[in-house]
């Protein structure tokens, strides 16, 4: 039996007549990453600020670390850092100064607080910029500090709220070697992301939510089980050839074939239903009848299931066309 | 985004100038350092104050409200009225500057609720919430940062209300009193902006309903003009706000005075208004 680092049952929080968090049960496992996945306005903030003790739920319970968050607030506290969806930062200030600011805040005196601040400065790459004013930094730069403030005092528990929504992709990877050493160290983090991509790079467990209701739950393995392991995307060189392309791929992947608005190209989700294969290979013998079948394919790629693959997967309804 | 783009992966990226912390090096960090105690609301509250200097030495532009406009208050009310009211500017001053300088500086405060207002926005706020801390330390720390800047006013003000003729009979010390007097004054009356500021949606109604709150509350008052000459429900009015009892108090002890009434008055209503606005302020914070 593991330590729960976070447990909510029916957590409730309504704005005016929307129920934004509509009855949410998590069950995080202390010393691991766990992801809350969702699209925009799914209520993953607002569970977030709740479970941080900003905002105060309308109904359930929830705790952290066996603290309840409304009548021990000031205990979780404690223990738990939060990194916004913008960055928790003064933007006035300078980097230095924001640091050596939450350090005296956490009580550490203004030596040790300097001190802790030019450590961790330097760790993030941020030694020359520690004297600019945050609003110069890039976002990349902004996330680091952000980071670097949440762990100022090592966290037992950190709420990442979206850390890469923005972000280029060399600033995301930054970002996630930040979160994968923070967690190596014994936090555990939940991490709210939009990108299938980042929750399946961090996360070991995954939470799926969808107005304010938690739609799947599981392992990252579960997860991407229950949507297909991925989609095979094909592009022909002949359009004429895309009916019979569609009918070999359907009798090779077993699964459902997408025409795309391109008359060549078509998509079919590889989800690995009776069979031992994994999806690439799947995708190769699916080529290969493909090549059998006389069709030429200009270019082909294996893809995740993107998240609108699986909100469709898990919720049957359409999503907004691509 | 479409399902997938050949070709594109997000995750080739060149690693030249790859600069997260390695492991070993945040392990350094992380390991080993036990949290300290945490600090006392009044460290908190001071390190907060520190904040708003800071804030101040980044955008000294803010000072602009407490150096340029109590001047042109003086200058403005001075001359206007003097000849009129006092029969010179010279003997005017004297009657003026120790009300226009309550007036001022209470108008001056109405600025914590705008600051306070766009502050919350930001994210930074969230963090001072999520921290372990006396909950008023930020609300302190705001209002700690603004006595500095009346402070400053009073400083403006009583230099150029001296270079056109002010003089004080009660010396250094009468005028220290009543400049003490007006801070603890307006420190308490700000917590009506930290309310306001948390209460209303955006900078404008703020301003807006600041403005509603300032402008009777300071020229319906002995400022100007003695309330004697009023009709009587007006000096009803005059006669009990608390901007009289506070303009009277600065106007005697800078005068070389000591009214105990009307100390007693603005240090009662000191009191009132920070237990009151006080607790609203810090249920909205809590609330927010």
């Amino acid at each position: 039996m593991t330590d729960l680092a976070i447990e909510t049952e029916g957590l409730v929080k309504v704005f005016g007549t929307n129920r934004a968090v509509d009855g949410i049960d998590l069950r995080v496992p202390a010393g691991t990453v766990y992801g809350v996945l969702g699209p925009n306005g799914a209520g993953k903030t607002t569970a977030v600020k709740m479970l941080a003790t900003l905002l105060r739920p309308d109904g359930g319970r929830a705790s952290v670390f066996g603290r309840d968050v409304v009548k021990d607030a000031d205990t979780v506290r404690g223990r738990v850092s939060l990194t916004g969806q913008y960055a928790s930062v003064d933007e006035d200030l300078t980097g230095t100064e924001n640091l050596v600011l939450l350090g005296r805040l956490l009580g550490h005196t203004r030596p040790a607080a300097r001190e802790r601040s030019a450590q961790l400065l330097a760790a993030f790459g941020l030694a020359e910029a520690a004297d600019k004013q945050i609003k110069n930094y890039s976002g990349g730069m902004r996330r680091r500090i952000d980071i670097a403030a949440s762990i100022l005092n090592t966290p037992d528990l950190l709420f990442l709220d979206e850390p890469t929504t923005g972000l280029d992709p060399r600033s995301r990877n930054q970002v996630w070697d930040i979160v994968r050493a923070v967690v190596a160290q014994g936090t555990t983090v939940l991490l709210t992301t939009q990108y299938l991509d980042e929750a399946d790079q961090l996360a070991s467990r995954i939470a799926v939510i969808d107005h304010g209701k938690v739609i799947a739950e599981g392992t990252k393995g579960e997860l991407k089980a229950s949507v297909g392991s991925g989609s095979v995307h094909v592009r022909l060189r002949d359009p004429e050839q895309r009916p019979e392309a569609e009918r070999v791929l359907k009798g090779a992947l077993n699964a459902s074939v997408q025409l795309e608005p391109d008359p060549v190209a078509l998509t079919a989700t590889v989800n690995g239903h009776g069979t031992d294969l994994g999806a690439a290979e799947q995708a190769a013998r699916a080529l290969a009848e493909l090549s059998r079948a006389g069709i030429t394919v200009d270019n082909f790629a294996l893809g995740q299931p993107s998240l609108d693959e699986v909100f469709l997967a898990l919720t049957d309804r359409k999503g907004p066309a691509e | 985004m479409s399902t997938v783009t050949t070709g594109k992966d997000t995750r080739t990226t060149d690693t030249l100038d790859f600069v997260a912390p390695k492991a070993d090096e945040l392990a350094a960090l992380l390991v080993g350092h036990s949290r300290p105690p945490r600090p006392g609301a009044l460290s908190a509250s001071m390190t907060f104050g520190w904040r708003a200097m800071l804030k101040i030495k980044h955008v000294p532009e803010q000072l602009f409200d407490v150096t340029a406009f109590p001047i042109m208050m003086v200058l403005m009310y001075t001359y206007l009225f003097g000849g009129a009211l006092a029969g010179s500017v010279s003997s005017y001053i004297q009657f003026l500057l120790p009300g226009i300088l309550v007036m001022s500086v209470v108008m001056i405060t109405m600025y914590t609720g705008v600051s306070v207002n766009t502050d919350i926005e930001k994210g930074v706020f969230d963090r001072f919430r999520t921290l372990p801390i006396w909950r008023p330390a930020p609300m302190v720390g705001y209002l700690l940062g603004d006595v500095v800047r009346y402070l400053i006013a009073s400083a403006v003000m009583l230099t150029v209300g001296m270079i056109i003729g002010y003089r004080a009979a009660g010396g250094a010390v009468g005028v220290l009193l009543g400049v003490v007097l007006l801070l603890v004054f307006s420190f308490s009356f700000s917590w009506i902006w930290t309310m306001f500021g948390l209460l209303l949606r955006s900078e404008k109604s703020v301003m807006g309903v600041s403005m509603m709150v300032i402008f009777p509350l300071t020229f319906l008052s002995n400022v100007f003009v003695d309330p004697r000459t009023m009709p009587g429900w007006l000096q009803a009015f005059v006669n009990n706000n608390p901007v009289t009892h506070l303009a009277t108090a600065v106007r005697e002890l800078m005068a070389g005075n000591w009214p105990a009434a009307a100390i007693a008055w603005t240090l009662g209503w000191s009191a009132v208004l920070v237990v009151v606005f006080g607790a609203v302020t810090m249920r909205l914070y809590n609330r927010k």
